[in-house]
């Protein structure tokens, strides 16, 4: 509906202007997005006053010779703008161009990933985008801060300047598993997102083994990765016995920090762990 | 003109008639099967005879006319019987067909006879095969099959306490503005993969790792370029490859491309796809008494047992077969058709090329599965 209206105005407006008049015509060359301002105009009679940009089309009904008043919030769209004055011999065309409101209202902000190992060097990448609280894109240099703060309270802090409306980073993930709150500000203005960070790979799988009735009782120690936090639940460790002409294997999930399973006790078996790609101890079972 | 129409109508009458005679008295055996034609199959004057008799029966699901032709059927009912063959509680058995079967004498005397009987079902994910040693007694002038029933499994009274992580997932909702975060997709990584040229076709073999700390659905996809880089053809793995990867499980995947040949192949796109999906780390099944059977008849076998306390309705056991350098050689699989119950073994077997046997030395096997949420 708008940009019928808008393609409609701008036809009649370029069809009306008639370049060369007399200065009928008094107005800023440029405004700042949502602000205030003023159109003079000579003469006398009725005119109409049309101000056609690509995003935004404004007709008003004016008494030639008046000052036509906008208030705060009429012009709202960046861009360019033609103004025409037409009526009573009056055809006049003026340029106006509407610039992003200098103070940012929003910014867009782009966390990724959201969940990644701990301990990665440039692992978390913060984007943004800053606008001016009529979501037009603040394209003049400004500086965006980007906080990480860990699970542990620490804080890694970027600014970084925007080019052409946008900013970048890229920061660390640190040893502790947990959330880090990432936060992107600028001025008043902030966004957040939240960025997991889950343990790496095991960093050592060790296990024990003791006789349970018929059968053999493996349990692993506590399985950690190289930062010291505990390989979440629900993580598979594979169990597997060789012995004399057969093997048994069973994929453990991690229950409350260790795996444990109970396998049939052959003597002379090689009884092995393993997580992923990462290999852990071997026991022969000799009972 | 008229008359010639006439004619030709009676002809064909008269021949409609004619083969629905000769239809009723001479029928084809498949058709008698499937009509039931109880008269006219052979008297059970031999044991294999009887045996074929009975095979007859299960196939066209006449329980009734089965037990009743069985030596042994005092030691238990009818249910009992079909579902020793239907299986107990609800699997891939239960909506199986007998498609066909093999009747082997192993051993005759003048009064018994033991006849081995082959049977392969029909199931929604392929042929079923199991196996039956049938003893046959004579009695007067005929022989009776003695049905060796497999009783129904029998699980103690128990309490399983199970506390097993299970993963649920909040996905974004509508109207989130352009940075919203969503959540990522588990981190899967292609940990081996080797194409081997068969005669019928390529086939990838290889692994999939989930070193996320999430559960993942994944899949794998490949592309075969010819050596001027374009594209010969795309494949995904199907069924073979384990579709729910809890963190840091390993799952073979198998890519077949008929009829394509290794050597026009320049390169191999592989695709790997991921998902978060809810899952459960619940059952774990443990694989036991796994054993590599040499040529002839190459496989292998062994035990799955289930240490959950909810019963598993479907297994699909993976197998992946290593060389001496620990190569992927071949990967293989079989979906059991029998439910698993708690700590109840059940057997499987897996079939092994035979021109690949010799060359394999180690295997891993893995196993996924499916249940109604049904309990003992």
């Amino acid at each position: 509906m708008r940009a019928g209206l808008t393609i409609l105005a701008a036809t009649f407006a370029v069809a009306a202007a008639q370049p060369g008049a007399a200065q009928n015509l008094t107005l800023p060359s440029s405004i700042a997005a949502g602000s205030a301002f003023t159109v003079q105009t000579q003469g006398s009679g009725n005119g109409t006053l049309y101000i056609v940009g690509l995003g935004q089309a404004i007709k008003r009904d004016v008494q030639l010779g008046s000052t036509v008043f906008f208030a705060a919030g009429s012009l709202y769209g960046a861009g360019q703008y033609t103004v025409v004055l037409t009526g009573a011999g009056a055809n006049e065309t003026e340029a106006l161009t509407v610039t992003p409101s200098p103070d940012p209202g929003a910014v867009s902000f782009l966390a990724r990933p959201s969940r990644l190992p701990v301990g990665l060097q440039d692992g978390i990448t913060g984007a943004v985008y800053v606008f001016d609280p009529y979501k037009n894109l603040i394209t003049k240099p400004e500086n965006v801060s980007f906080d990480l703060t860990g699970p542990d309270g620490k804080t890694q802090t970027r600014t970084v300047p925007t080019v052409l409306g946008a900013a970048w980073t890229e920061l660390d993930s640190t040893a502790h598993q947990g959330n880090d709150k990432f936060v992107a500000r600028i001025g008043s203005v902030a966004s957040t997102r939240v960025v997991g960070q889950v343990p790496g790979d095991p960093c050592s799988l060790k296990m024990t083994a003791s006789p349970a009735g018929q059968d053999v009782r493996l349990q692993t120690d506590p399985i950690r990765d190289c930062s010291g936090n505990a390989i979440p639940d629900g993580t598979i460790v594979t169990f597997t016995e060789n012995y004399r002409g057969g093997e048994s294997t069973v994929d453990v999930p991690i229950k409350r920090g260790i795996a444990q399973v109970e396998m049939p006790a052959h003597p002379g078996a090689t009884i092995s762990v393993a997580s992923g790609v990462m290999m852990g101890n071997q026991i022969r079972w000799e009972r | 003109m008229k008359r010639n129409g006439v004619l030709l109508a009676l002809l064909l009458g008269a021949a409609t008639i004619a083969l629905i005679a000769i239809g009723t008295i001479w029928p084809i055996p498949s058709a008698l099967a499937f009509a039931g034609g109880q008269g006219l199959r052979p008297a059970p004057t031999t044991p294999e005879i009887a045996v074929r008799n009975l095979a007859d029966d299960i196939k066209t699901r006449s329980w009734g006319r089965a037990y009743g032709s069985l030596a042994n059927k005092a030691e238990f009912t009818q249910a009992e019987f079909q579902h020793d063959l239907t299986g107990y509680y609800q699997s891939l058995r239960s909506y199986a067909e007998l498609d066909h079967y093999d009747v082997r004498p192993l051993h005759q005397s003048a009064d018994d006879a033991v006849i081995r009987l082959d049977l392969y079902w029909s199931t929604m994910m392929g042929t079923s095969e199991s196996t039956r040693d049938v003893h046959v007694v004579r009695n007067g002038n005929r022989w009776e099959a003695e049905w060796p029933l497999v009783k129904k499994p029998v699980v103690p009274p128990q309490v399983i306490p199970v506390n097993y992580l299970r993963w649920d997932v909040i996905y974004p909702t509508g109207g989130d503005d352009w940075g919203e975060q969503g959540v990522e997709a588990p981190h899967v990584r292609i940990i081996d993969m080797h194409p081997v040229q068969r005669a019928e076709g390529v086939v990838i073999l290889g692994e999939l790792l989930n070193e996320d700390v999430v559960p993942a659905y994944v899949s794998v996809d490949a592309t075969l370029l010819s050596k001027d880089q374009k594209p010969l053809g795309t494949e995904g793995s199907f069924d073979k490859i384990m579709h729910v990867l809890l963190p840091k499980q390993v799952t073979p995947f198998f890519i077949n491309f008929p009829n394509a040949q290794l050597s026009d192949v320049g390169s191999i796109r592989m695709t790997p796809f991921s998902t978060l999906v809810p899952a459960s780390a619940d059952p774990v099944i443990g694989i036991d008494s796994q054993h590599l059977n040499p040529v002839p008849n190459p496989s292998l076998t062994g035990n799955l047992i289930n240490q959950s306390g909810q019963v598993v309705n479907v297994a699909h056991v993976l197998g992946t077969f290593y060389n001496k350098n620990g190569q992927v050689v071949w990967v293989a699989d079989e979906y059991v058709d029998r439910a698993l119950l708690p700590q109840t073994p059940v057997p499987f077997k897996i079939h092994i090329p035979e021109d690949l046997a010799r060359s394999i030395s180690s295997e891993r096997t893995v196993v996924a599965t499916y249940s109604t949420g049904g309990s003992v």
